[in-house]
């Protein structure tokens, strides 16, 4: 049994770490949409949702059952091949660029080393970008099998302005790759582990260990306003404008096909997260130096009186279904603070892990903000800023960083 | 067989199936598709030779960037299903003998190359991006330089083309 398993761990590993992915990243879209609801519903000073369950902490699975249980009219004159493949494609291709990020540094586990992610290439990023390239045929697809005209212009919108977007991109990354000298995403979060600097040698403020860094806040925001693009997110969310094309390229989709295309835009939006976070923000690594130990228990500082607050939140809640699960919550939550607490070895594994999804949440955090405050672009707009502004200032950066690496190495 | 050498098969298959179907679909999109699928196949198999840079590359430039204008062209214009003829006289009398000419070349050279064919070219040596770049930017400086002043006079002739009406 155990040669067994030592021969085909290379096998048997990626497996369980693909379905722990797949189950936690779908888990977090759907409740992602719960935050943005929270949180949009909060900014334009409403409640949000709050009858199902407490808090409305059960919508996204009510959601999920309507999801299912909707029926899913085809309309007619389709091309079944196109209309059938788009929302596969879509969510295929948003769970799989997943599989090359590294969430935090190698786990030793029961006498194994493995990488906290699915596939470690040594050319990730590339991967990535290759794969967020293939996404747009979803969109494009969707909106030309539809036989909807709203469908078709929502779905060629989308392809005009994520090859736009994609060049800039593509170009404020350079600034990152000429610094850390590699293409793999591990690589460039280890070179921006600046000990006694903290968080300044992250690529942001560019403090490298090896004195060649270069601030890449130029870069950082050309690349975060693309990629808002390339998600299709409010202010970019042209290809499915309701004001103007109804609902876009998925009009013509209900059902569990809809959802696909759904839960496809919130997992691109967590990879495109987590993408900004190792390229710019130092991935795992903690934004303090590493000589602060006491910063190590900053998990339990944060989860111990949320978890608190929540138990003295749930006991006063309308509901008695909210009474008891509220408190349960919590009182899980104050548990798992005190074992870290308790538990160094715990402590240290969760680290890395906690540094990258706290920052990855801050992203998150930022798209919804962003789509409860901003007004959407004219079309033209866009293009002149694509084109005009966005690319012209990505390919300044890549200059601007290569003369300067270059002064430093003479 | 050993894993390398199915995963060779499928993919090689997979390419050839495609093709073949990018030729015999009557509407352009699902070509287009067909097409993609070939462009994806041949970077799998590029990546089973170890050359990882140059599949992600095949994947971004030809299954993302040209694919999608090739999409993007035929959604706009539109297009619908193509027309079939039936055999032309050049097709019956200049395409097929030339076809079944150049399958029995490459027959032949399989048959005549099978059982002392070179070994694949030791992997890793060409495979990694710096040593990519090394060379396209030291040995093929001058054919690289070119091919990029190429691009440059094509996306002129575009521009030039695009002003002309006004």
């Amino acid at each position: 049994m155990s040669e067994f398993l030592a021969k085909y761990a290379f096998l048997i590993i990626p497996i369980i770490k693909v379905v722990i992915l797949v189950f936690a990243v779908l888990t977090i879209d759907a409740y992602l949409t719960w935050l943005e609801r929270k949180v949009i519903a909060h900014i334009q000073a409403r409640w949000g949702p709050h009858r199902v369950g407490p808090h409305g902490l059960l919508q996204p699975l009510a959601d999920g059952i309507k999801f299912i249980l909707k029926e899913d009219p085809m309309p007619s004159g389709v091309d079944k091949i196109g209309y059938f493949l788009a929302p596969f494609l879509t969510l295929t291709l948003a769970i799989t660029s997943l599989s090359v990020i590294p969430f935090g540094p190698d786990i030793k586990a029961f006498g194994y080393v493995t990488n906290f992610g699915i596939a470690d290439v040594n050319v990730s990023l590339l991967v990535l970008f290759a794969i967020t390239a293939l996404g747009v045929y979803g969109v494009a697809l969707a909106g030309w099998a539809s036989n909807n005209k709203y469908s078709l212009l929502g779905g060629l919108r989308s392809s005009a302005q994520m090859i736009s977007y994609e060049l800039a991109l593509t170009l404020s990354v350079v600034g990152v790759l000429l610094i850390a000298g590699d293409l793999s995403l591990k690589h460039i979060v280890e070179h921006q582990d600046n000990g006694s600097l903290g968080l300044l040698g992250w690529n942001l403020f560019g403090f490298a260990k090896d004195g060649e860094g270069f601030t890449q806040i130029i870069g950082f925001i050309c690349f975060f306003i693309a990629a808002i693009a390339e998600t299709n997110r409010v202010p970019f969310d042209l290809p499915e404008a309701e004001s103007e094309l109804v609902a876009g390229f998925h009009t013509e989709y209900a059902s569990m096909k809809f959802a696909m295309f759904f839960i496809g835009e919130y997992t691109s939006m967590i990879a495109v997260s987590c993408l900004a976070t190792i390229l710019f923000f130092g991935g795992w690594l903690s934004p303090f130096p590493a000589s602060w130990t006491l910063t190590h228990y900053l998990p339990s500082v944060i989860l111990i009186p949320f978890g608190l607050w929540v138990i003295f939140d749930g006991i006063r809640y309308e509901t008695i279904f909210g009474r008891i699960l509220l408190p349960g919550v919590g009182t899980v939550l104050t548990a798992m603070g005190a074992a870290l607490f308790l538990s160094p070895a715990a402590n240290d594994l969760i680290q890395g892990p906690f540094w990258f999804f706290a920052k990855v949440f801050v992203f998150l955090f930022f798209y919804i903000w962003m789509r409860g405050t901003l007004p959407r672009f004219r079309y033209d707009q866009l293009m002149d800023f694509g084109w005009k502004i966005l690319l012209p200032v990505s390919i300044a950066n890549v200059v601007l960083t290569s003369a300067f690496l270059l002064w430093r190495m003479h | 067989m050993t894993a390398p050498v199915i995963i060779f098969f499928v993919l090689a298959a997979l390419a050839v199936l495609a093709s073949v179907s990018l030729i015999l679909q009557r509407h352009p999109i699902h070509s287009a598709l067909s097409l993609i699928v070939v462009m994806v196949a041949l970077a799998g198999l590029y990546l089973l030779m170890g050359a990882e840079f140059v599949a992600a590359v095949q994947i971004i430039v030809y299954g993302g960037a040209v694919m999608v204008l090739f999409v993007f062209v035929i959604m706009l214009l539109n297009a619908g299903d193509e027309e079939r003829t039936n055999f032309s006289k050049l097709a019956t009398f200049g395409g097929i003998p030339l076809a079944l000419a150049l399958g029995g070349i490459i027959a032949a050279a399989i048959v005549r190359s099978s059982g002392h064919l070179p070994p694949p070219a030791a992997s890793g040596a060409m495979s990694s991006t710096k040593q990519l770049s090394m060379l396209l930017f030291s040995e093929f400086v001058y054919p690289f330089e070119l091919t990029s002043f190429l691009i440059l006079v094509a996306i002129l002739g575009a521009i030039v083309l695009a002003q002309r009406e006004n």
